[in-house]
């Protein structure tokens, strides 16, 4: 095995230190971009999402539950692969990055606006009567009450999604996008050093999340100011 | 100021109010008395629109909204502006400083310039006495200071009419003095005032009009000194030998 042969030891820290920077630079260029555009994207999906399953607009409510059983029910690789192969074959091509934007954004859409709904509903009454009263409107009320506290019971639950989705860009290897995934796999393609390659790709998503779920911690205790613990 | 004529609200098959006519001057303080489910807090919420009458209608400092067909969302809206709620429970944005809540009425909805909301607000929590608790947050402050700046809050809005909701029901016993310190202040500055409460001493003492209502109906209204020495009706003598 390698821990007793000092040559292949060698070959290993070789391979593991010249592939660093190409894996770094799949992670720069196309992992952390898309993760961070596409949950930019999905937020927003999200809470338009949310807002129209509270509303009393049955249409709304209807255009949103589907929408998120669709996604919900169908797996991510699939609905990759309908955008990017499935389009492409029909004459509407789209090119794998926007392709894995609009995938993954209608992916984060939906399973956070389960999580905004909720927490916009553990939201107490009152909150939305003293918003009233003092004569806000729909939007105000959201804007200035509802949203700022749902914000912070959605922190964690949100991170979560966050977190799961930098794994899931992985999957945009499949429609040919160069993020850090893909890139290792071109590597081992080429010194066929499998699992090395595999296992330090792995490292550095185990340290990108690392990374995430501190600045996780620092965003609740920011919004934890103004609640009693 | 206030005339309420034939007032009804459903909640589905339950009739919550059943026909109320009440006529209150300006600068009275009126207290509302009677058991839970007699529809005194319902009342106060149709004032404010926080629900919707199902008939009747009202008039607040001249204007006049009619409950029977659909009402406007620009006439609720002028007609919210009237009044003012403090709620039972506070209901603070618990996300802004005393300064912050007090300040977002004129400065949101209101559209007042930040300064001018802000010295209105640091005088107002001064008036309630809470002066020195401008930046604290709702968590940090007791039930008592909490309600006080509710009120401060209320203020802001320069309502013609203050609507009190059970406001020291919720408080500990020995906090309780304190927010009604600032009610009696209040009353004596020209301000109509409608309390729904259960603090006799203070319907007794400050109170211009005592009204007691159950099942849905005004049952009498009186003097204090009469409501309480010498009630008229049966319903209203069994519900204060109940209560003392």
């Amino acid at each position: 095995m390698f821990w007793n042969d000092p040559d292949k030891m060698e070959r290993y820290l070789d391979i593991a230190q010249s592939s660093l920077l190409p894996l770094l630079e799949g992670a720069v260029v196309y992992t952390l971009p898309l993760s961070l555009i596409t949950f930019v994207c999905g937020l927003v999906l999200a809470v338009l999402t949310a807002l129209a399953r509270i509303s009393t607009i049955k249409p709304f409510q209807w255009i949103a539950r589907v929408y998120v059983s669709a996604i919900r029910g169908t797996p991510l690789l699939v609905q990759l692969f309908i955008l990017f192969y499935g389009l492409g074959s029909v004459g509407v091509v789209i090119d794998p990055f926007p392709a894995a934007v609009i995938g993954f954004s209608l992916n984060v859409g939906a399973y956070a606006s389960e999580v905004i709904r909720a927490a916009i509903l553990s939201i107490p009454k009152g909150q939305w009567e003293a918003a009233q009263m003092i004569g806000m409107t729909y939007s105000q009320t959201l804007r200035r009450v509802i949203l700022p506290q749902a914000t912070r019971v959605s922190i964690p639950p949100l991170s979560n999604t966050f977190i799961g989705l930098v794994k899931d860009t992985s999957l945009a290897s499949a429609i040919l996008v160069t993020e850090m995934f893909r890139r290792a796999q071109e590597i081992a393609a080429f010194n066929y050093e499998v699992l090395l390659l595999y296992t330090e790709v792995a490292i550095l998503y185990w340290i990108i999340c690392f990374l995430l779920s501190l600045v996780q911690g620092r965003l609740e205790n920011r919004f934890d100011r103004y609640v009693s613990i | 100021m206030i005339k309420i004529n034939g007032l009804h609200k459903r909640f589905g098959d339950l009739e919550v109010l059943k026909g109320i006519d009440l006529e209150i001057n300006q600068g009275k303080v009126v207290v509302v008395i009677g058991p839970s489910g007699s529809g005194k807090t319902t009342l106060l919420r149709c004032l404010n629109i926080l629900e919707v009458p199902s008939a009747g209608s009202i008039t607040i400092d001249g204007q006049t909204t009619d409950f029977s067909k659909p009402v406007p969302k620009k006439e609720v809206d002028i007609f919210r502006r009237k009044s003012a709620m403090v709620f039972q429970h506070y209901n603070l944005f618990p996300h802004m400083t005393a300064l912050q809540n007090v300040m977002e009425g004129p400065m949101i909805v209101q559209r007042k310039s930040k300064e001018e909301a802000r010295q209105q607000a640091e005088q107002l929590l001064t008036t309630v006495g809470l002066g020195d608790k401008l930046d604290y947050y709702p968590h940090q402050l007791s039930g008592g200071q909490q309600q006080r700046v509710g009120i401060a809050r209320a203020l802001a809005l320069e309502p013609k009419v203050m609507l009190f909701d059970e406001p020291t029901s919720a408080l500990d016993p020995e906090l309780v003095g304190e927010v009604l310190q600032v009610m009696k202040n209040l009353a004596g500055t020209g301000i109509t005032m409608i309390v729904v409460t259960h603090e006799m001493r203070f319907a007794n003492d400050v109170a211009s009009e005592v009204i007691f209502m159950d099942q849905g109906k005004i049952i009498e209204r009186s003097q204090p000194s009469e409501m309480f020495t010498n009630p008229k009706e049966e319903r209203t003598r069994q519900f204060l030998n109940l209560i003392q």
